[in-house]
């Protein structure tokens, strides 16, 4: 029997609400106890830091199998146990490509030998063709949480229909990115005065909007269980709102770069700053972070997309999307709790409860019985953010140079210590 | 015969179920059943056709509804033509109402189409002065098909096998037998159930009077009868279902599934079988819970007891 125990904590559970000094009680990598108990076994004095549940980053993307030089599933471990995260959820546009029951086995057997869990996203569509529907069944027997057609959303109506339907069966989580493939090929940039005086190719808010109303009628045309992948615009926010004011299992995610950036980051043809979709203006960034607040979004996520220097050092337009997110997601979080535009409690629960019940999971909660992923952080600690240091194979980071306030000190994930 | 319950058979068609009354099926499944006896289908006495003109209008392929029409109409006495499109005008570009009017000037009595578009048999019948047969319209009707299925129930379960339950298993979607049946048996009493994934059930189906499930384990709980549908190979690569595999996996009927329902279940198919694929082989052939030879047989007969009552309806013997 193994027992840790966390002193003088701030102890914040975004399901229930729990916010107050204590001590918490491990015991064979579960939470044994909360309150004023008395520590036993190894102890961590978190000093009046705060304790909450470990962060479930629902998209993440890796390199293995096939680009394993952008990261691979240890050294994504790695970079999440440093920046407070305990689960994720490995995306499925690999080489080849997750959408087969074999495939999902695979990326769990690489998961058991690394220091936080791994979930598996299988694909929609096989090799994310978009039009053939994969053995949702099965994969989801062999234990794939959701199912997601990478960056590609689902362009024909009648297959994501039939998707939403079919999963429908097995209870499965369909994500789609909201973009519509017309309007938005080609693009590069958020379609603005801003991008057009750059001389860079934009997709309107209304690509994503349109998308978004889309898949909510088809959802509700089927009874499926919707999420949204990552919505950037205000748009973007009123479409979902509308969907939710009807009866739609939909849910949203945002990803932190649009809750921390805006198109303004792209100045100078920054490509690290170059995102799928794409950073928007500054109102736009405003209307998400109110989304997070008001619950309309229900999901952060880090959208972790490690990319080699090759791929980013090229001409804006040529250059490849995406950032590395893990390291950053929980610091860049606390950074707009601390300038005020972002409410803790709503920020934490997006990245721990609204997950787990999405996905099910029994992590995501501080709670007798759960298992024993916490992360305790200093919501206060300014540090800056030098891509260089950061843990993942490839360091493409928008947030390079910049200041953050509030940082992962300890990172516990069933019980162990993964990251202090 | 087909006057012995007093209530006349007075149909010129026979299009849909949805067209009968509850008499009228009791009718046929009772002319049905006087033609199983083998000694009475081929007896040379029961000419109840002679003189008159079967002709068999097949736009799409079939070899045994055609076939079971082609014995019923000869055992009986009619003269039997089969045409087949790949012989007809119609691929020179005739339209099916100029077909109709074609075939009508040469007098057939009894018409026996089968067309690929929901509809079409009613639109001929509009047309044509004999008897028009729908022998599977699009992913309308197959009435005669559901007609014979009742009889091997009735043959198997006796005359009152109101009360049974009944599941209807796969591709409900595309399959004019699943809609026939769930009129019909619902008419006679039947508790009918669809299984099936979402993809293959028609969103509304619900209002159909039966029960939908989308697993085998809760659908198939307490069924007396389990009848299995084709599933068309091209629907199983990633349009409607995923793959085979997924297919047989969830919905295919094996021994383990069979399990589910009422001990002693029987099982039915109107073929052809996609062996593997909706129904395990072990199941298919084993004669103490498979129905689906009998249904073959039953088929003859149950077309022979159409046409007699058909025949004598254009009579006027009631």
């Amino acid at each position: 029997m193994t027992m840790l125990s966390i002193t003088n904590a701030r102890v914040i559970d975004p399901e229930t609400g729990r916010d107050e000094i204590g001590n918490i009680l491990i015991e064979d990598g579960f939470i044994k106890a909360i309150g004023s108990i008395s520590p036993n076994g190894d102890t961590i004095n978190a000093d009046g830091k705060i304790a909450a549940p470990g962060i479930i980053d629902m998209r993440v993307s890796t390199g293995e199998p096939g680009t394993e030089n952008r990261e691979t599933i240890a050294s994504a471990s790695a970079a999440a146990a440093r920046g407070g995260v305990t689960s994720m959820v490995i995306m499925p546009d690999t080489n080849p490509v997750i959408d087969d029951m074999s495939l999902i086995d695979f990326i769990q057997g690489r998961g058991e030998n690394v220091d936080v869990n791994i979930y598996v996203a299988g694909a929609l569509t096989k090799g994310l063709d978009g039009s053939s529907m994969t053995e949702m069944g099965l994969m989801s027997e062999a234990g794939a949480v959701m199912f997601s057609n990478g960056s590609t959303p689902i362009s024909d109506s009648l297959i994501m229909r039939r998707l939403l339907s079919y999963g429908a069966r097995f209870n499965a989580l369909i994500t789609n990115r909201p973009k519509d493939p017309a309007l938005s090929a080609n693009a590069c940039a958020h379609e603005s005065d801003f991008s057009a005086r750059l001389g860079l190719s934009g997709q309107p808010s209304a690509a994503e909007r349109i998308m978004i109303d889309r898949d909510a009628a088809l959802a509700e045309l089927t009874g499926g269980r919707l999420l949204i992948d990552m919505i950037s615009s205000k748009d973007g926010v009123e479409a979902v709102a509308r969907a939710k004011s009807r009866d739609i299992e939909l849910a949203c995610s945002v990803s932190i770069n649009h809750l921390a950036l805006n198109e303004i980051d792209i100045g100078d043809y920054r490509t690290f700053a170059k995102l799928d979709p794409p950073l928007r203006e500054e109102l736009d960034r405003q209307a998400l972070l109110a989304a997070v607040n008001d619950g309309t979004i229900d999901v952060i996520v880090s959208a972790h997309d490690p990319r080699p220097a090759g791929q980013k050092r090229l001409p804006f337009s040529e250059a490849a999307s995406g950032a590395v997110g893990l390291e950053v997601l929980l610091a860049a979080g606390l950074s707009q709790v601390a300038d005020g535009k972002l409410d803790l409690m709503k920020f934490l629960a997006a990245v721990t409860i609204n997950p787990a019940t999405l996905l099910d999971l029994p992590s995501g909660r501080i709670a007798v019985g759960a298992p024993a992923d916490i992360v305790i952080f200093d919501p206060n600690t300014p540090w800056v953010c030098d891509a260089d240091d950061l843990l993942s194979n490839s360091h493409n980071t928008p947030f390079d140079g910049r200041r953050f306030t509030g940082r992962a000190v300890t990172t516990i994930c069933g019980g162990r210590i993964i990251s202090q | 015969m087909a006057s012995s319950y007093g209530y006349p058979f007075q149909a010129q068609h026979c299009l849909a179920i949805s067209q009968f009354s509850r008499p009228d099926i009791d009718t046929l499944l009772a002319l049905g059943e006087h033609y199983l006896d083998l000694n009475v289908q081929k007896s040379q006495d029961q000419k109840i056709l002679t003189g008159k003109t079967l002709v068999n209008l097949f736009f799409e392929n079939s070899t045994r509804t055609q076939k079971s029409f082609e014995i019923a109409g000869r055992r009986l006495g009619a003269d039997v033509i089969n045409m087949s499109v790949a012989q007809s005008s119609v691929k020179k570009g005739e339209t099916l109402l100029d077909t109709a009017t074609t075939l009508n000037a040469m007098n057939p009595d009894i018409l026996v189409v089968r067309h690929g578009s929901s509809g079409a048999p009613a639109l001929l019948a509009q047309k044509v002065s004999g008897s028009v047969i729908n022998a599977g319209d699009g992913m309308h009707e197959h009435p005669t098909q559901a007609l014979l299925d009742a009889l091997t129930l009735r043959r198997h379960f006796g005359a009152d096998f109101g009360g049974l339950r009944i599941a209807i298993c796969g591709d409900i979607t595309h399959s004019r037998v699943a809609r026939s049946n769930v009129q019909l048996l619902n008419m006679l009493g039947c508790d009918v159930r669809l299984i099936g994934p979402p993809t293959l059930i028609p969103s509304d189906a619900d209002r159909w009077g039966v029960d939908v499930f989308h697993d085998m384990e809760t659908g198939l709980k307490g069924c007396d009868v389990i009848m299995m549908l084709r599933l068309q190979l091209e629907r199983m690569s990633g349009s409607f279902v995923p793959s085979k595999r997924e297919y047989y996996h969830f919905y295919g009927l094996d021994r383990a599934k069979l399990a589910f329902a009422k001990p002693g279940a029987m099982v039915m198919h109107p073929g052809p079988m996609n062996r593997g694929v909706e129904i395990s082989s072990d199941v298919a052939d084993d004669p103490d819970v498979s129905l689906i030879t009998q249904q073959v047989e039953s088929g003859v007969a149950i077309r022979m007891g159409i046409l007699h009552a058909l025949s004598e309806a254009q009579d006027g013997i009631s």
